[in-house]
């Protein structure tokens, strides 16, 4: 499997820029603060469509900073300062005419640890939904069976749709957490370390669903699991203080990295 | 190891005794609540039970008839000295008589005696000679079965008739019918009559208002101001509390300003109650109800409408004293919600206000409920503020009628814990207030516990429906 993958990527053109067809985000020169602390220094990189990205780097080095930072959840805490840009398919995110649910609806996102809602699962996936325009229930119990299918999880829950999200384990909430996402049709998808509260088997389960969500959508992984980094991805950042060490095809950057450092990570000489 | 952890270890005999103090503290406060609520039952609902009359010959030759209510000590080992209740106020000129138990001579329980409600004068116990009718005499049974005939009729299709009654040590009375509220004879009756005769008591004491300057009758007044006080409050307080929670946990900057409101909001709380009805009063009742006076009902002036204490200002008052108890366990319930929620909210583009109404508060409600519970705990016990800003000793209107606009907010209201201070300090016979009291004091409890109740059920509803614990 790991083979094919990397077989698969070394025809892939080298990273350091896609050209504006393949590239969905670009961050250009972005730093980020909390209350003054920076967390993010000049970041570049570009992440292309329909492919896996993954953010690697020891814990408190920006990855899940950056991810929160496409999404602008930033917004909620004021002690966050930011300049640079973030463009998302060439429109910066920033921008005062960017209607910033909008925004968050394009870009879904995927926490650490599965938060449904205290609801039903078929309220949780139709939640989204709802927030948009009223639909009629026929399309909207068509459009959760496919959100619902697309996540893996329908087979599961179709008999018990109206149950509390609570009930189910926590590989089934992580799943469900990214069929509600997936409901609202978003062009991007952030999964911030999806795996790390789960079992092997619902890790398992996860990654084979994030290899296969990249024909709909371009995803970004947060990990701190190399070995899931190097399994689901296409590509890989490594970040380390809050800047960008390393970007390439993942197979170059475990592999062949270009620098000491990156390799002094992968192989777990550093943390 | 530091030295002062080894200091401790040498208190090694309590590791065995601790689980034990905890658990005796327990075991105690539970005995103490079980003692207080087992009193209030057995002398509460004791109250109503038909009590055996007896009649009683002392050595001295003197006969009397009445019930035996308890027993106390004479000093100096004079023996034992019991109280009587003799009735007969218009007759003897006292209710109760205290008997030395070594004077009574003679003990007896005669199926004939009767006891008789009346207003005025209260209770009557003798015998039943005659009933007199302007066309007919009854004697005897006939006129015991003529009397219970009547007596179920309604008031006013009762026939003009006189009552023949006399006491026990021979001395015949006659009583109009009208003055007859209720006839018994509790030594005559079986003991499901007698249960018979209790539930009806009790319904009474439940369904009426009160008579003889709180003395006797029921309290439903009192019931039905405490509880729509009550209400009213709740419908005030909660939209208040909840917003004033959310705006402290979810809007306002998290800093050092809003860290000193949510300390003061807390020290509210243990604000002694009596501070807010002194400004109930002054605010409320003579500030805001004596401008509406002035501006609205000036024609009836000097005699105040708004400016003087209703069920309005009563209300209001004890919202501002539960206040407090709302926001903080609403704050808790919000801030028991895990960010999480909240960003996956947004992170699907939910606004802020559609994350607050469709996650935040739906899953806070539980929450909410419980501060109103609290709260409704709290006003429904309140006594002290009442005083001020509205509750009577006797409202002559409920608050609630036919007349427009059915809800008379300006209106006095009697309170079951005012009733309870009224009937036990201000009356005119202690001895016949006591059982009242008692059966006071566990109807409040009851209401409060029912209130209580409701809301545990409905928050442990809506804590199934959504399948969660917060």
């Amino acid at each position: 499997m790991l083979a094919s993958l990397h077989s698969a990527n070394t025809s892939q053109a080298p990273v350091a820029h896609f050209s504006s067809e393949h590239c969905c985000l670009s961050i250009d020169h972005f730093n980020l603060a909390y209350a003054g602390k920076a967390a993010l220094r000049d970041l570049t990189l570009s992440v292309p469509r329909h492919r896996v990205t993954a953010f690697i780097g020891p814990s408190g080095c920006g990855k899940s900073t950056l991810l929160r930072a496409i999404n602008r959840l930033h917004d909620l805490n004021e002690s966050v300062a930011h300049n640079g840009q973030i463009r998302l398919e060439g429109q910066d995110i920033h921008d005062p005419q960017m209607n910033v649910t909008e925004l968050r609806r394009r870009v879904g996102m995927v926490f650490q640890t599965p938060n449904p809602f205290p609801m039903s699962i078929y309220e949780n996936v139709a939640f989204g939904l709802r927030l948009q325009h009223r639909l009629p229930k026929r399309k909207r119990d068509d459009i959760i069976e496919w959100a619902l299918t697309a996540a893996a999880l329908w087979d599961e829950v179709k008999d018990r749709m109206h149950r509390s999200a609570w009930q189910l384990s926590g590989g089934q909430q992580q799943r469900l957490v990214i069929a509600r996402t997936l409901a609202v049709q978003p062009d991007v998808l952030l999964l911030d370390e999806p795996a790390s509260a789960l079992d092997p088997i619902s890790t398992l389960k996860i990654e084979e669903l994030i290899r296969n969500l990249k024909s709909e959508l371009t995803l970004v992984l947060v990990t701190h699991n190399m070995q899931q980094a190097a399994r689901v991805s296409d590509y890989t950042a490594f970040l380390h203080h809050g800047e960008l060490v390393e970007y390439g095809p993942t197979d170059q950057v475990f592999t062949n990295p270009r620098l000491q450092h990156t390799e002094n990570y992968i192989t777990g000489r550093i943390t | 190891m530091t030295p002062v952890s080894t200091a401790f270890r040498r208190f090694h005999w309590l590791n065995g005794l601790w689980p034990w103090l905890c658990a005796a503290s327990v075991a105690l406060s539970l005995l103490m609540l079980g003692a207080l609520l087992s009193l209030l039952l057995v002398r509460g609902l004791g109250h109503f039970w038909p009590a055996t009359l007896e009649e009683i010959t002392l050595r001295s030759g003197d006969t009397f008839a009445g019930h035996a209510v308890r027993e106390v000590a004479l000093p100096q080992q004079a023996g034992d000295e019991r109280l009587y209740f003799t009735g007969n106020r218009d007759i003897e000129g006292a209710r109760w008589r205290w008997v030395a138990i070594d004077e009574i001579a003679e003990r007896t329980q005669p199926v004939d005696l009767i006891r008789l409600e009346r207003s005025p004068w209260g209770d009557f116990i003798g015998r039943l000679v005659a009933l007199e009718q302007p066309d007919q005499r009854f004697e005897g049974d006939a006129a015991w079965q003529r009397l219970t005939a009547l007596l179920a009729l309604p008031a006013n299709q009762r026939q003009d008739s006189q009552l023949q009654l006399a006491t026990a040590d021979g001395q015949t009375v006659r009583q109009p019918l009208a003055n007859v509220i209720s006839a018994q004879a509790p030594n005559a009756m079986s003991w499901w009559q007698k249960t018979g005769a209790w539930s009806e008591a009790v319904w009474l004491f439940l369904s009426e208002g009160p008579r003889a300057a709180n003395t006797s009758g029921g309290v439903w007044p009192a019931i039905f101001g405490t509880v729509l006080m009550v209400i009213l409050m709740s419908v005030i307080v909660t939209p208040f509390g909840v917003l004033a929670a959310i705006y402290l946990n979810e809007i306002a900057h998290q800093g050092r300003l809003t860290r000193f409101v949510r300390v003061g909001v807390r020290n509210l709380a243990g604000v002694p109650s009596i501070v807010y009805g002194v400004f109930g009063l002054g605010v409320f009742v003579y500030g805001i109800g004596g401008s509406l006076d002035t501006w609205f009902f000036s024609d009836t002036l000097p005699s105040p409408t708004f400016g003087t204490g209703g069920l309005l200002w009563a209300s209001l008052t004890l919202a501002l004293l539960t206040l407090p108890v709302v926001i903080v366990a609403t704050e808790e319930g919000l801030a028991r919600i895990p960010d999480a929620q909240r960003e996956g909210a947004v992170a699907l583009g939910a606004t802020r206000l559609e994350m607050l109404t469709r996650i935040v508060l739906p899953t806070a409600a539980p929450a909410m409920l419980t501060g109103v519970i609290l709260a409704v705990a709290r006003a429904a016990g309140e006594v002290a503020p009442l005083m001020l800003v509205g509750v009577a000793k006797l409202a002559p209107q409920m608050p609630l009628d036919d007349e427009f606009p059915y809800l008379h907010l300006e209106r006095k209201f009697m309170h079951l814990g005012y009733h309870l201070f009224d009937t036990a300090f201000h009356g005119e016979d202690v001895q016949a207030a006591i059982p009242l009291v008692y059966a006071t004091a566990l109807l409040l409890v009851l209401i409060v516990l029912g209130l209580n109740l409701t809301a545990i059920f409905l928050r442990h509803y809506l804590r199934r429906q959504r399948g969660n614990e917060c």
